[in-house]
């Protein structure tokens, strides 16, 4: 790092300190959000009405192109190779056989590749998404079993995939770090997210976890996850001119497209990237190996390539959740107070990524205790580089915290929901900030309700139905509220035969949750137009801005920016209307959007509609462009969504089978855009969260680092039959200091599953299984 | 996959002579066969496909049944007289795969599936002698939850993964086989062989060998016969343990029993053992329990599968006890 750079973190760093003591301090007004987003209180529009997916139609009908399928004419296709050892050097290649291979047009390996700049690792700078620092094709270096190491380009796929199976490779091997305690042995060091040390300690836990009249104090742990999405990865890949065309799949398409720039000495503007759908992401759906080698052997052979990851091939590319250990204790009187809570532990990522897990972040908001230490730390492992996947942190941290609140319960002889409950903080307990909208008791008191808590016999191993121990159990879910600061919205109004259309062009990404729907509604709402005169485009890196479909915020920054950007608009069109309109003389902030007209805000009727602004002024069309405000808000309030579960469990008593009957979440998310896509939403991180807790499991072989089992015939995940009933509600109460009042949901639904199914497991059993996932032979 | 040709045979004798030709395989559903080739685990040059001939079910004359090798899974699954004469063989084809996967797999294929083991299927990366003979186990001391307790050997503790072998076996059925020295019939019970230092050879069959047809000898009790598979969800996965078994009581004893495991080791497991501990005796949990535990007196856990033997027995008894009573579902 160069001193220049070195002098600028600092000052960014000094300017960041002096916003997080200024800013809690401010006025509210000062803050966006302060003053609540006026569509909150309209209660009879689009917002918050089932709406269908606008592209659903264009999916079953086999319209969608997603990334596999563009073309390019004498297209490509790309088969690649993977090393079979941990750590080293490949030795040799031999390629004779696979160049000679019907069809083949091109070999390539670190021998041949054009010469590439290394991937920027993700965070290290705003546009920079590499999954590694680590160069690609650049050397002869392995860094984890399963790194590709040779493309092979062909006529056909099938073409491409037999001649890579002909590639021989030898290694000269390297002592590699593979097992768990070969990591830990290493050393660990203090896991570091985003610039910031994953460590909180408030006054003394472990003193007053010792003084503790009742404490619990357990290890828990849960193994790797692998991404399966089910598209996988693929990027259509041209050079054309000096531009180069990247169809991709990908949930951050306007820094993929920057950070590739990079990679191949290219300005930002000469690639182009397109995602227009996703076929799943969850995290995983960013760059990886794949992309560059595919628009490397690209340039290489002079013609376009299509590079389709095979499941196995996702396996090796695509990283995954990495596995964690993680202790906590917690020490509470006999009313149920808690006075110390410790929730520490180590994960494992690579040398060479920048993605820790960080399972503390959910703790640190959850519970008042004038006693907090929360810690992670981080041990190096020889693999592929681990990454974000549904939840990172708070899905496998919330399983360990929710758990040992159960156990603290049962040792209490409390109900858990009155533990819980008990100890409902009223601001945050770790930042102090004031909480933006928390409604959690309102979600147990409704959730418990609509699925009979009540019915719950407190004594575990009780309830009984034929060969099968019936329980309940339950855990609370969290996830942050994010709004990431680079959103941008181009907003176009036109005029054409009388009526007016909206095109809001927004750099976001559709992975197949809705986002796409939800923002015409937004924008529709927001403009006063019927849905069917807005028109959304997304998933193009040439419009303007960034946004991540990560973090659970792009509904949030999507929000965010078409408000900054109707604002602009309101300016825009109050100029155009000059002294003649109804209008004239109101300031902006005066002027709303209502029934295709401006209005002023406090007298409806005053107004002039769009098409007789844009008429008056001779415009056929104006467009305005506006980045969201900075997202001050996150400093100013602890702001977080939060779900009430509830499982109930049926475990077979001859072979500890599990079987989840029933499963309810009642969620505290802010206003719901569009209950229709929600409840999906909500339903599938449901289900994601029943496979973590009985049966995902990356096979990791320690013995050399390789992934055992890349296919979904032998990776498990719930098929239909292990999906019971999912009742999903919420309370609907607006966050007043967000966009339309909404918080993102994409993620808080996977969030605190396994708990509650490992806590129904014990109230039916008596077993308490702290290692995921819960498999028969834990609990035979 | 490797390139190879495509043919398909009009008839038996036909599709004898095609397969009897070198590196040659029999197609039938495709629905392991052809993931095998994917992963380049088998590798045929000459692909004979045998899926339309033999697609028959018929009584014999004994009053068993003759199913046809090109049989679907599903057909036979939902066959009348599968169903109400040995339901055991129905649940246990439908305890398989996937409905997509029964309604292309073939009887004949069923018989010829490969183990699930991860290290076989990894070509890339991984030793194993079942694939390459001779070049090492790598499931021995790595992930070896599926693997076999009962029956390996030093060079292979690979599981059979069918379902409906494991019924078959508890049946006695026999497999009508043709190839180039002609017709004969194998019991199901010696089809599969365990691995010994030959873990690549799965079967008895002779290259060129063509299963034509399984035939199901009659079993009057098998009338009071179930399939209960044990697995880590709930349906798409192969059985940990499972357990195929005919109850025949006299009074409160058993007058004779059939049982098989599927899981547990290299084949279909006949538990004869047990099988012999309890004809004749009282038909109580005890009882079971001591016949199961028997068969697994032998049993050689490895490192992952080492509650295979409490959980088939646990399973068996509950199958007895349930069949006992005759309310097994």
């Amino acid at each position: 790092m160069s001193i220049l750079d070195t002098a600028k973190e600092t000052a960014q760093g000094l300017m960041q300190g002096a916003l997080e003591k200024l800013v809690p301090l401010a006025p509210d007004s000062w803050i966006p959000g302060g003053v609540p987003d006026p569509l909150i209180a309209r209660k009879h529009g689009l917002i918050g009405s089932p709406v269908s997916r606008l592209d659903g139609a264009f999916k079953v009908q086999g319209q969608a192109p997603f990334a596999a399928e563009f073309r390019f004419d004498r297209m490509t296709y790309a088969a690649l190779a993977y090393a079979t050892v941990a750590r080293g050097r490949v030795a040799s290649i031999d390629s004779a056989a696979a160049e000679g291979a019907p069809g083949v047009v091109l070999v390539m390996t670190h021998r041949n590749a054009p010469r590439m700049n290394t991937p920027a690792v993700f965070g290290s700078s705003p546009s920079a998404v590499g999954p590694s620092d680590l160069p690609i094709f650049q050397d002869d270096r392995v860094h984890w079993n399963g790194q590709p190491i040779a493309c092979v380009l062909a006529e056909t796929q099938e073409q491409a995939d037999h001649a890579a199976s002909l590639l021989a490779f030898t290694y000269d091997e390297e002592p590699s770090t593979t097992t768990l305690e070969g990591a830990r042995a290493a050393g660990t060091e203090q896991g570091v997210m985003m610039g910031r040390p994953l460590l909180n300690k408030i006054g003394d836990a472990d003193a007053a976890l010792a003084a503790a009249p009742h404490s619990v104090d357990h290890l828990y742990r849960t193994p790797r996850h692998n991404h399966n999405a089910i598209e996988p990865h693929a990027a259509t890949i041209a050079w054309v001119d000096d531009q180069l065309h990247i169809h991709d799949a990908s949930q951050m398409v306007t820094q993929q497209a920057q950070t590739v720039a990079e990679v191949f000495d290219l300005k930002p503007d000469q690639v182009r990237l397109t995602s227009p759908y996703v076929g799943g992401g969850f995290g995983s759906k960013g760059l990886w190996d794949h992309q560059i080698i595919g628009a490397a052997a690209a340039k290489l052979c002079g013609r376009p390539v299509r590079i389709t990851l095979s499941r196995e091939g996702v396996y090796r590319v695509v990283g995954g959740r990495t596995l964690t250990e993680q202790r906590v204790a917690i020490g509470a009187q006999a009313d149920g107070a808690i006075d110390a809570l410790i929730h520490t532990g180590m994960a494992v990522m690579t040398p060479h990524n920048s993605m820790p897990e960080p399972f503390t972040l959910g703790t640190q908001s959850a519970y008042a205790s004038p006693n907090i230490t929360l810690q992670v730390k981080m041990a190096k492992m020889n693999m592929l580089a681990n990454t974000f996947m549904r939840a990172p942190g708070e899905a496998v941290g919330t399983f360990a915290l929710e758990s040992a609140i159960d156990e603290l319960a049962v040792e209490l002889g409390m109900d858990p929901i009155d533990l819980r409950l008990r100890n409902e903080p009223d601001r945050d307990p770790v930042s102090g900030l004031p909480f933006s909208s928390r409604n959690i008791a309102e979600a147990w008191r409704r959730g418990a309700e609509a699925f009979g808590w009540n019915e719950r016999s407190a004594t575990p191993g009780t309830r009984r139905d034929g060969e099968w121990q019936v329980g309940m159990g339950c855990a609370t879910g969290t996830y942050p509220y994010y709004r990431m600061p680079g959103a941008e919205a181009r907003i176009t109004l036109t005029l054409q035969d009388g009526a007016i259309h909206a095109k809001v062009e927004i750099a976001a990404a559709e992975m197949g949750m809705g986002t796409s729907t939800t923002t015409a509604i937004v924008a529709a709402e927001r403009l006063g137009l019927p849905i069917e005169q807005v028109e959304v485009a997304y998933g193009d890196s040439a419009i303007p801005g960034a946004i991540m479909a990560g973090g659970s915020q792009q509904t949030a920054a999507i929000g965010g920016a078409v408000i900054a950007a109707h604002n602009a608009l309101v300016a825009e069109l109050l100029k155009l209307a000059g002294n003649d309109s109804p209008l004239a003389g109101l300031s902006p902030d005066e002027v709303g959007s209502e029934g295709a007209a401006l209005c002023k805000l406090d007298d409806p009727g005053r107004r002039e509609s769009y098409a007789s602004i844009l008429g008056r002024a001779q415009r056929d069309q104006v467009s305005v462009t506006q980045a969201g405000s900075p997202p001050l808000e996150l400093m100013h309030w602890s702001m977080h969504s939060h779900s009430a579960l509830f499982c109930e469990v049926r475990v077979n008593a001859v072979t500890g089978e599990t079987r989840v009957g029933r499963f309810l979440g009642a969620f505290d998310c802010g206003r719901i855009l569009n209950p229709k896509t929600a409840r999906s939403q909500f339903r599938g991180g449901i289900i994601m969260g029943l496979g973590m807790a009985l049966m995902e499991e990356t096979q990791f072989d320690e013995r050399n680092g390789r992934i055992m089992n890349p296919s979904l015939a032998e990776y498990h995940v719930p098929v239909h039959l292990d999906v019971p009933e999912i009742d999903v509600i919420w309370t609907d109460i607006p966050d007043p200091h967000t966009p339309m009042g909404a918080h993102g949901i994409g993620e808080i639904g996977i969030t605190g599953v396994a708990a509650a199914v490992a806590n129904a497991v014990y109230n039916a059993t008596g077993r308490r299984v702290r290692d995921l996932p819960i498999t028969l032979d834990k609990l035979i | 996959m490797t390139p190879f040709t495509y043919s398909r045979a009009g008839e038996t004798a036909e599709a004898v002579r095609m397969g009897g030709a070198a590196a040659s395989a029999y197609l039938g559903g495709g629905t392991n066969l052809v993931d095998l080739m994917r992963e380049t685990v088998a590798r045929p040059e000459r692909l004979v496909d045998v899926s339309g001939l033999s697609t028959s079910i018929t009584d014999t004359d004994a009053g068993g049944l003759l199913i046809g090798a090109g049989v679907r899974n599903t057909t036979l699954a939902e066959h009348r007289a599968v169903r109400e004469r040995f339901p055991l063989l129905s649940r246990a084809i439908l305890a398989g795969a996937s409905a997509q996967i029964r309604n292309m797999a073939t009887v004949g294929g069923n018989l010829m599936q490969r183990t699930r083991c991860t290290y076989f299927y990894d070509a890339d990366g991984s030793r194993c002698n079942k694939r390459v003979p001779g070049s090492g186990c790598d499931a021995r001391d790595g992930f070896n939850r599926i693997h076999a307790v009962l029956g390996a050997s030093d060079a292979c503790v690979a599981t059979h993964p069918s379902d409906m072998c494991v019924a078959l076996a508890a049946l006695d059925a026999v497999v009508h086989v043709e190839g180039s020295a002609g017709v004969r019939t194998l019991p199901l019970r010696e089809f599969h062989r365990l691995p010994g230092d030959r873990p690549d050879v799965d079967t008895v069959l002779a290259p060129g060998d063509l299963i034509v047809a399984v035939e199901v000898p009659p079993l009057g009790f098998a009338t009071n016969s179930t399939y209960r598979k044990v697995r880590d969800r709930a349906s798409y996965a192969f059985a940990l343990v499972s357990v195929a078994a005919a109850l025949d009581m006299d009074g409160d004893r058993v007058r004779d029993v059939r049982i098989a495991l599927g899981g547990v080791a290299h084949k279909p497991w006949r538990a004869a053992r047990a099988e012999d501990a309890l004809r004749g005796g009282p038909a109580t949990e005890q009882a079971f329990r001591a016949a199961a535990l028997m068969e697994f007196a032998d049993a050689q856990p490895l490192r992952d599968n080492a509650f295979k033997p409490e959980l088939a027995t646990r399973t068996l008894v509950s199958v007895l006890g349930a069949l006992a009573k005759g309310d097994a579902a």
